[in-house]
């Protein structure tokens, strides 16, 4: 029997805001635990939320980037539940008017853009980091607790972990553009939860499906997927029947473990937060955001194509983070040009920033200055051996590209009165070799630009240098 | 002759003019308490600072001071006092000492009210007789046989039996009004969103207010003057500039259009209280305003409403209590059992009643049946009251259908205790101001007249209510 996988997505993005979503707890990743708490996410009796508007921007802009339709009033409501993590043993979230629904996301799987739909995406607030750290207790670090977080859930409409892969990494791409999340699965600002059924093919309704949580990266998302997806084939084609459960992915294990078995759905007594009053989102507000959100990577893709003249594949490569995608266009807007800067770019540019901590924002080699030195390349008077010299130059210590190749007399010499004479000069000394050189013996062209280079300190501009050499001999001819 | 029978304009005067000084006024609280608390229970903490404080204050120069300087004030140990432990009548916040103070604290404190203690109250303001508090229940000061009401009793037996000037309470479905009825005091519950609920110990969040609890009408003026007013910690705060209600006391209601529902004269209204009430009504005729009766046709669903949408909320409000940061931590080896145990071990039996209710009620499966019936009813309920108070200035009755029973004549029926608050509960569902004034005694027992109004309009309520107390008499200390 053949089976048709059906997987859907909940993605969790905490949201790029300087405080929490209902206090003014700042935010840091990595800071000392339960150092950044309040009275109010610490959910002390009497204290009451209040909304962080930046969060409810962000939101609205990612569900603007995601391609949904934008509630016009929304509201928060109450999703119930005891653990420790939660200190007021509810989480604000929204149940039945999420600010965003009906989106979209197009991507492309073995060639081919498919459209994944997105039903919603809600914004609420982060519990608590619980560590269970010893045999008989557990710890919680509350400064995460009330991080403004957007939760997108998709349609069940991947069908297969290569097309979850495929979204998933549009998804991210999206929302970095977006400017809405900083989207770092290792620091938990991106997380992922994977439903994943199958169903012979032909048959509308879905399979029994498992739930894959702590996912850290999407390669482990794409062995999680590929593990179930056998594993619920298997077991069917065996006769065996699926149990509804939740998973994490063991990677050194490389399976799926068991981590709760899902008797009936949860019941979060659900109900409209009353210590918060509905919102409405101004038409004129949503607008004004909408016009806020950055250039996305598709139509970049297009415009880099289209305007630039580049390959799909550069296009491609330029655009994997919004970084990048900026700090190419800056260099073309120094007056580089876009073939190069694009070589530069996603070669010698990332991969120095793949060995080092800097990033495309504090890169010693600004847009400005990589400009500059496609100009010393494109105009003659560097070599592109000498340029590498140059780029390390620039990259370790800031140099300005143009000052430093003259203080370091790093210019080819293209002086063409000067070459000529340089190569009429070594003719006319060294007769026996033109003697050769007329009678076809082209080895002896090596003696001669080799005598040059040396005369020059290796600065001649080499082809021009050659043309000369041809141009000189042929009178002798 | 008690200081505290000055009220607040003619002791701002004194402090002001240095003939009393801050440390006798805190004194004469706390002898007073020491006095007659043991017999009324209406403190549950004192504030040992308070004789620091007023010290302080007699040193400084106080030709600027605000009207409430200096005066002694007690609050309800459900509003939270940096420093000074906040139980909410509970054994699960028994050691709860709170970070910051609420917002009302904080404006009472700007003012130079002096805090004496903490107030007795109903575990977590669920509760028409102060017997629902874990510590000790709170007795009548007319006759300690009988129950203060609740859930502020301590707020009204204190103020009552002149241990403080005045104090705070807070009102869910009467807990202010009830109490002031019963103890013969002035009790009002603001419109909501008047005064703000940060720092309030959340039980039903959408009806929750916090209010003044006075000997006299100008002196719940003064008070509400300085608590009210919109609070940016609080987004169902109204945007509400601060105003001076004392301005309203006029003494003229003639051609105030008040109207009578004829729903608070029903079954289950004692003989005494209607007549009380009905000698009040032609008292006001009498003094120029003009009395129709009218009909609140969906009052009658009130109760229901409160207790689905109060417990609903409270289950919430109050699930933060789990055993794993607050007062009461059972032993168990599954976490699970941590919570329950706790729950089980912590609250009393009126607030597990609520939890249970109001978890039942937002469960899957009974929510529609229950919690949005609720709020649909809710919704009838407030268009009754608007659509009364379109022709009428405000509407009159009883707080209460009885004076203060016995302690333990209820504790056996649940519904009986919940229906003592009939007349109450709607005004907190239709978010419109109230307030409860002394209107005579029946058996030597006070009986409250409440005056309901439009939102916001509290001026307008002063104003019936200092008429009405002039013309009566007002307050009467009991003698204790």
């Amino acid at each position: 029997m053949n089976f048709e996988t059906v997987i859907g997505i909940e993605v969790h993005a905490e949201l790029n805001t300087n405080t929490k979503m209902f206090c003014g707890c700042a935010r840091e990743y990595g800071a000392e635990t339960n150092t950044k708490t309040c009275p109010i996410c610490l959910g002390h009796p009497g204290v009451l939320p209040k909304i962080n508007e930046k969060a409810v921007e962000l939101a609205v802009r990612a569900a603007m980037a995601l391609n949904c339709q934008v509630a016009d009033q929304t509201k928060f409501d109450r999703k119930n539940y005891f653990y420790p993590d939660t200190p007021k043993a509810y989480q604000i979230s929204q149940f039945d008017q999420p600010i965003g629904f009906d989106g979209y996301i197009d991507a492309e799987v073995d060639g081919e853009t498919k459209r994944f739909r997105i039903e919603r995406v809600h914004l609420e607030e982060d519990a608590g980091k619980m560590n269970h750290t010893g045999a008989n207790h557990s710890v919680v670090d509350f400064n995460r607790t009330g991080a403004p977080l957007i939760e997108i859930v998709s349609e069940a409409d991947m069908r297969s972990p290569k097309e979850a892969v495929a979204y998933l990494e549009r998804l991210k791409e999206v929302l970095q553009y977006a400017g809405v999340s900083d989207v770092k699965m290792e620091e938990g600002s991106l997380r992922c939860d994977c439903n994943i059924s199958v169903r012979p093919y032909g048959q509308e309704k879905f399979g029994t499906k498992t739930e894959l949580k702590n996912l850290n990266s999407f390669g482990n998302v794409l062995k999680g997927l590929e593990y179930e997806e056998d594993r619920h084939r298997k077991l069917l084609l065996s006769g065996g029947v699926m149990r509804q459960e939740t998973l994490r992915f063991d990677e050194t294990k490389k399976q799926t473990v068991l981590m709760r078995v899902k008797e009936g759905a949860s019941d979060y007594r659900y109900f409209p937060e009353p210590d918060l009053v509905k919102l409405v989102l101004d038409h004129d507000w949503k607008e004004a955001i909408r016009a806020g959100i950055p250039e996305l990577p598709d139509a970049r893709r297009v415009r880099y194509q289209e305007a630039l003249g580049l390959s799909a594949y550069d296009a491609k490569q330029l655009t994997v983070t919004r970084e990048m995608a900026e700090y190419f266009e800056a260099t073309i807007a120094a007056g580089a040009e876009p073939k190069a800067a694009a070589n530069w770019t996603v070669g010698e540019v990332q991969g120095h920033l793949n060995k080092s901590t800097e990033t495309f924002e504090t890169i010693k080699l600004t847009p400005a200055r990589l400009a500059e030195m496609i100009e010393l390349i494109a105009g003659g008077t560097i070599s592109s051996k000498i340029a590498k010299q140059v780029f390390t130059a620039v990259i370790e210590h800031g140099v300005e590209p143009r000052a430093y190749v003259e203080e370091q007399g790093l210019a080819q010499i293209s002086d063409e009165g000067l070459l000529r004479g340089l190569v009429v000069e070594m003719f006319e000394a060294n007769p026996a070799v033109v003697e050769e050189l007329v009678n076809g013996r082209d080895r002896k062209k090596g003696f001669v630009i080799g005598q040059i280079m040396k005369k020059t300190k290796g600065m001649a501009n080499p082809a021009l240098l050659d043309q000369l050499f041809y141009e000189e001999l042929e009178k002798l001819k | 002759m008690s200081l505290f029978e000055h009220g607040v304009k003619n002791l701002h005067t004194l402090v002001k003019d240095g003939e009393v000084k801050v440390s006798e006024l805190v004194q004469e609280s706390f002898d007073r308490i020491d006095r007659v608390d043991g017999k009324i229970g209406a403190f549950l903490s004192l504030n040992e600072d308070a004789f620091e404080q007023a010290k302080r204050m007699d040193e400084i120069a106080k030709h600027e001071a605000s009207p409430l300087f200096g005066l002694p004030i007690g609050v309800k140990d459900n509003i939270v006092t940096k420093g000074m432990t906040t139980t909410c009548g509970s054994k699960f916040l028994e050691n709860f000492v709170p970070a910051h103070d609420a917002t009302v604290v904080e404006r009472l404190h700007e003012a130079g009210a002096v805090t004496i203690g903490k107030l007795n109250m109903d575990e977590f303001a669920m509760g028409s007789s102060n017997e629902n508090s874990a510590y000790k229940p709170v007795r009548n000061p007319w006759n300690t046989k009988h129950v203060p009401g609740g859930s502020s009793g301590g707020s009204a037996a204190a103020v009552a039996a002149g241990e403080v000037l005045f104090s705070l309470g807070s009102d869910t479905g009467g807990s202010i009004r009830q109490p002031a009825a019963y103890c013969g005091v002035v009790g009002l519950k603001p419109t909501y969103g008047l005064v703000s609920r940060f720092g309030l110990v959340a039980f039903a969040s959408s009806l929750d207010q916090i209010g003044p609890v006075t000997r006299t009408v100008e002196d719940n003026a003064y008070l509400l003057s300085a608590i009210a007013g919109h609070c940016d910690m609080d987004s169902t705060s109204a945007n509400v500039n601060p105003t001076d209600y004392t301005q309203a006391l006029t003494g003229d209601i003639k051609g105030l259009k008040i109207a009578v529902p004829k729903e608070y004269f029903g079954e289950g209204i004692s003989e005494g209280v209607k007549e009380n009430i009905r000698t009040a009504i032609k008292k006001l005729e009498s003094l120029g305003a003009t009395v129709d009766e009218v009909s609140l046709p969906n009052s009658k669903y009130a109760l229901a409403t409160y207790y689905l949408l109060a417990s609903s909320e409270a289950s919430s409000n109050l699930a933060r209590f789990d055993g794993i940061r607050y007062g009461v931590r059972a032993e168990a080896d599954a976490l699970e059992d941590v919570f329950k145990y706790s729950r089980a071990q912590g609250f009393g039996d009126e607030v597990k009643r609520r939890i249970m209710l109001g978890t039942y009620a937002l469960s899957s499966g009974y929510y529609d049946a229950y919690y949005k019936k609720a709020q649909q009813a809710r919704t009838l309920i407030k268009q009754d009251f608007d659509n009364v108070l379109a022709n009428y200035d405000v509407i009159i009755g009883p707080t209460a259908p009885t004076p203060a029973f016995e302690l333990g004549a209820q504790n056996d029926d649940p519904v009986t205790m919940y229906a003592n608050d009939i007349l109450t509960i709607p005004i907190n569902l239709a978010g419109v101001p109230a307030i409860s004034v002394p209107a005579g005694f029946v058996d030597g027992l006070p009986v409250g007249l409440q005056i309901i109004g439009k939102h916001f309009d509290e001026a307008t309520i002063y104003r019936a209510a200092h008429a009405f107390e002039l013309a009566t008499g007002g307050f009467a200390l009991p003698k204790l």
